[in-house]
């Protein structure tokens, strides 16, 4: 193994998308492991936790994480890799923005919970059984991690260098960062390692779109045929292109399906649903509540629309008024 | 609630309306309650709903936005702007658990004093009602489930080779 520069990818809360990810890189990553050595990779490769405790600190050169901070476990597993790591690398939008497990900052743990293990129609539990974090049987004691109240982003558990956005990633981006990585041709601690400008810019329909629009209605994809050539804001439908960072190569609107914003803000947002929000309902049409709001009932979940990806990481990060509160 | 509570209300108001409004409610000796903090802007359409967020992210209990009345946008159609973000944020914010009452939009013409002393009287007298809202203070109390401290002595444990 020599003195290959060790790079290690862990999973946090997430689907497995990102992960699939790194394998789409396709020969590239055949490639890639005659120039690094990869120390950890659950997914794929059988090291453990006590491999990683055992290293010096800052001996791993980068670390990629993927998934939002929702169990005690990971948090300790964020953490160590933290210390273990030179760079760390939030990787796709769960570690960066939260993803689609921060819209579970919308309801309350116990409710998550109950529905999970008692309430959902597919849950076979007929004696009733919560998770616990300590069983015991014969003597011996078997433990399960902690599910916090609140999903966190990486950077609200752990200092983080850099961000990979997207959900997942493309292999381009990814491939890009590895190379920076391995050249030293790093950008400013905190970067997002994908272009900072708008999708539109990049988009394949930008030619149709009109300097002024006016919608009147906004529609839902799966309600009304869509054309493949238009842009989505003229047909009315609410695509989150204008305010969402590029870099995905437009892969949504090639399959002919609005923007939602996994690859988050650009750098000079700082809420990415209350930006969202600003770009949409500025064009709407109408000048009185009634035919506004009107417009904006197409719009039936604002939080799930504007912050599909960042409600973690958002400046109110969770639905602030829900009972029962806070459990500890 | 606490006793003796007095809202935080960050207030936006339009330089060529509202906040002109607020200086005759003040040249004419009108009273209202000190709750209001005010921030100048050119247009109320230049308020970005991120304004509004970081405002109650950094605890005010409410957050007032001031513009022309419609047809008297110095600037045409900001206020008309403004009022569309408005009519879809305030149904965000309420879905994250804020009481719609804590986001208001007026329209006060720089001759509206009275109106404007009525209108921060009015939404102070709903926030006394609704209680503080202390975001700071919930961010940390969300915080202490995290394990930092833990973790640390760990680290210390395995820094010192025991």
């Amino acid at each position: 193994m020599g003195n290959k520069p060790k790079i290690a990818f862990y999973w946090c809360s997430s689907c497995g998308g990102c992960e699939e990810s790194l394998v789409d890189m396709a020969e590239a990553i055949v490639e890639l492991s005659t120039q690094i050595e990869i120390v950890l990779w659950p997914v794929a490769a059988d090291f453990k936790k006590k491999d990683i405790e055992a290293m010096a600190d800052g001996e791993i050169v980068a670390t990629m994480l993927n998934g939002a901070i929702r169990t005690s476990e990971q948090e300790e597993m964020a953490r160590l890799l933290r210390r273990k790591s030179q760079i760390l690398i939030a990787y796709g939008s769960c570690a960066y923005t939260g993803g689609i497990p921060g819209l579970s900052n919308q309801f309350p743990r116990e409710q998550l919970l109950k529905y999970v293990y008692h309430d959902a129609p597919s849950v076979v539990n007929p004696e009733g059984q919560d998770p616990q974090t300590e069983f015991h049987d014969a003597g011996r004691v078997a433990t399960l991690p902690i599910f916090s109240e609140v999903v966190r982003s990486l950077d609200q558990v752990v200092d983080v260098d850099y961000y990979i956005p997207g959900c997942a990633p493309n292999p381009e981006l990814v491939l890009d960062a590895i190379h920076a990585l391995l050249s030293g041709n790093l950008p400013s601690k905190g970067t997002v390692l994908a272009p900072d400008i708008a999708l539109c810019e990049h988009c394949p329909r930008l030619k149709t779109k009109p300097a002024d629009i006016a919608i009147d209605e906004f529609k839902r994809p799966h309600q009304h045929l869509i054309d493949p050539n238009v842009c989505m804001l003229v047909q009315g439908f609410a695509c989150l292109g204008p305010a969402t960072r590029s870099g995905c190569g437009g892969a949504c609107l090639k399959a002919n399906m609005p923007c939602t914003g996994c690859f988050g803000p650009m750098s000079n947002v700082r809420d990415q649903g209350a930006k969202a929000l600003c770009a949409l309902a500025s064009i709407v049409a109408g000048t009185t509540n009634e035919e506004i709001d009107s417009a904006l009932d197409g719009i039936p979940d604002p939080v799930g629309t504007f912050y599909r990806y960042g409600l973690a990481k958002s400046m109110l990060r969770r639905k602030v008024n829900m009972e029962p509160t806070l459990s500890k | 609630m606490p006793e003796n509570f007095e809202p935080k209300i960050l207030a936006f108001f339009c330089n060529w309306c509202t906040y002109t409004a607020a200086d005759l409610a003040g040249v004419s000796r009108m009273k209202y309650e000190p709750t209001t903090r005010v921030v100048r802007v050119m247009c109320s359409g230049r308020v970005d709903p991120q304004f509004v967020l970081d405002a109650f992210a950094h605890g005010a209990d409410g957050v007032l936005i001031g513009g022309c009345h419609p047809g008297d946008c110095h600037y045409v159609e900001g206020n008309y702007k403004l009022l569309r973000r408005f009519r879809m944020l305030r149904r965000l914010v309420a879905s994250l658990g804020i009481e719609p009452e804590r986001l208001r939009m007026e329209w006060i013409s720089a001759s509206e004093g009275e109106r404007l002393q009525k209108v921060v009287n009015e939404m102070t007298a709903q926030i006394k009602l609704l209680g503080p809202l202390e975001l700071p203070e919930r961010f940390r109390e969300w915080d202490t489930e995290l394990h930092e401290e833990t973790f640390d002595k760990e680290r210390e444990v395995v820094a010192s080779g025991q």
